[in-house]
């Protein structure tokens, strides 16, 4: 007779870094069932943004740090749609540029965070070692490390100089050699590929039936890419999604650590078009109308619908890619072992703040 | 033996936006590595000697972060790093939002900085660690004071000192 037990997984466990519950049942060594309890970081986001619509701007970019940037930019589209503006050229592609950067320091932190939960400790730290250089080359280009705070509704606040192009090459150039090696030991490492090979495995179908988004989604063989619509500057630039068939932790791992080389390629291909010109377009009053877009954040497609009446906003509903993700642990964490819960979790890339809000 | 060469850090999320825990985690890495001063980031709050804390602390969060703060053995320090954990902006006014950290625990460093800069971080850490040290030698004192006779009102007098102290930080 197999004795079945319940174990609590957080909200403090030093597997995640922010605060979720996981209940798992155990049959021995196996999970048998899970429920995924999820409320520790809920502030009452949409409450908040909705009430001051001056304020929403500074405030969108605090919903997520990781992808503070995706949440301005996608705001900013939506509500360009109910002025009936759209922002200038320029504008769009140093969105463009500044959405791959913070692609690139969400990726590397996903990275990280997995090579930590396969106990490989000197590969979390190169990945972080990388991702401090794009870091700094953002605090120079924007005086922040995190929240940048480069959009406006109409286009962009700051501006990237020939001096600061010229820096972001540099830092591409600097980083690339180190960014392919570490994409190597992801894809080829035979400690990770064997502890990541078939764990939390994620069929095609399942992830339609999940409705799964990003890079999860793109691992389990959906060619599903927000990017594909052509939103900021994504139309100009030759753009084909990575998808890979596996499903498995090793495949959104490898997905990731690809699309890091991928995020290089796209900002050197945005400086090369980027002509001179207006960086913002004037918004005047706010009218009544609602909109909806969406763009690709680093863990998949971002929503956000906007109502305004005349003046403020009546509403506004965000649907993260994180709160899609999450629940999908539910399925794949049954049947594994309980030490392969920390690597599975972290394969998907929870965002609890996102998925809280 | 002293805790001032190895302050182990535990890291809790009361509701933050991710910015400031970003931060903390570029901390233990290679360009700012915190394991300089002794620190190593502790999964468990009966290892632990400084509590990390970001974020403004919401309504379920509340009731855990007591319970992790009960569980931290003394002497401990308590580090509020950002602005959302130092008074609850901008979510202060937010339906379940009870608003900074020190409305649930004492607080003895508060870091500013909406994301906190790793550098603002560590400047709190170093304080953090000198005031772990008062905190122990205070411990120490108050125990003497009891022993010895005599030497009663200098033990109070100095425990409070160190509370005078700290408020005005």
């Amino acid at each position: 007779m197999s004795r079945t037990m319940i174990i609590p997984f957080g909200p403090q466990h030093p597997a995640f870094l922010e605060p979720i519950n996981l209940s798992l049942e155990v049959s021995e060594e196996k999970v048998s069932s899970v429920k995924v309890n999820i409320g520790y970081n809920h502030r009452g986001m949409e409450y908040a943004l909705a009430l001051d619509y001056k304020k929403t701007q500074y405030l969108v970019e605090r919903v997520c740090g990781i992808c503070s940037f995706h949440h301005s930019s996608v705001y900013c589209q939506t509500i360009e749609a109910i002025f009936g503006i759209e922002a200038p050229e320029r504008a769009q592609i140093i969105r463009t540029i500044f959405m791959e950067f913070q692609r690139l320091t969400s990726h590397f932190l996903a990275l990280g965070h997995v090579a930590e939960a396969a106990g490989y400790e000197s590969l979390f730290m190169r990945s972080f070692a990388v991702r401090e250089h794009i870091m700094r080359l953002l605090n120079r280009l924007t005086g922040s490390r995190v929240h940048y705070s480069v959009n406006i509704i109409g286009g962009v606040r700051t501006d990237i100089s020939a001096e600061g192009a010229r820096d972001i090459l540099s830092v591409i150039d600097e980083i690339r050699p180190e960014v392919k090696t570490l994409r190597d030991v992801f894809l080829n490492d035979v400690t990770l590929v064997h502890r990541l090979s078939g764990a939390g495995k994620l069929t095609l179908d399942e992830a339609r039936d999940w409705c799964a988004v990003g890079p999860v989604a793109r691992a389990s063989g959906i060619k599903e890419d927000a990017r594909l619509d052509g939103f900021a500057a994504y139309g100009k630039i030759d753009f084909q999604p990575i998808v890979r068939e596996e499903g498995d932790a090793f495949a959104r791992t490898a997905i990731r650590a690809e699309e890091c080389i991928q995020s290089l390629d796209l900002i050197e291909k945005c400086i090369m078009i980027m002509k001179d010109g207006e960086t913002s377009a004037v918004a005047k009053k706010l009218p009544a109308g609602s909109s909806y877009s969406r763009v690709e954040a680093p863990r998949g497609e971002l929503v956000y619908f906007l109502r305004s009446e005349e003046k403020k906003l009546s509403r506004l509903k965000i649907k993260t890619p994180a709160s899609v993700n999450v629940p999908i642990l539910a399925s794949i964490l049954k049947n594994a072992s309980l030490a392969d819960v920390p690597v599975i979790a972290a394969s998907i890339d929870p965002c609890i703040c996102c998925t809280d809000r | 033996m002293s805790l001032k060469n190895s302050p182990w850090v535990m890291h809790f999320d009361t509701g933050s936006c991710n910015g400031c825990d970003m931060e903390i985690w570029a901390l233990l890495t290679p360009y700012y590595d915190i394991e300089r001063f002794g620190a190593i980031n502790a999964g468990n709050p009966k290892h632990a000697d400084v509590l990390l804390l970001t974020g403004p602390v919401n309504k379920k969060s509340a009731s855990r972060l007591k319970n992790l703060y009960d569980q931290v053995p003394e002497p401990k320090v308590v580090i509020a790093v950002g602005d959302c954990a130092s008074t609850g902006a901008p979510f202060q006014d937010c339906y379940n939002i009870c608003g900074g950290i020190s409305t649930v625990i004492p607080v003895d460093v508060f870091v500013q900085g909406c994301a906190a800069r790793p550098e603002a971080i560590i400047d709190g850490f170093s304080k953090a660690i000198g005031i772990l040290e008062e905190k122990r030698s205070g411990r120490h004192g108050s125990e003497r004071g009891d022993k010895v006779a005599g030497a009663e009102n200098a033990g109070i007098q100095s425990q409070a000192g160190h509370d005078s102290g700290r408020g005005e930080r």
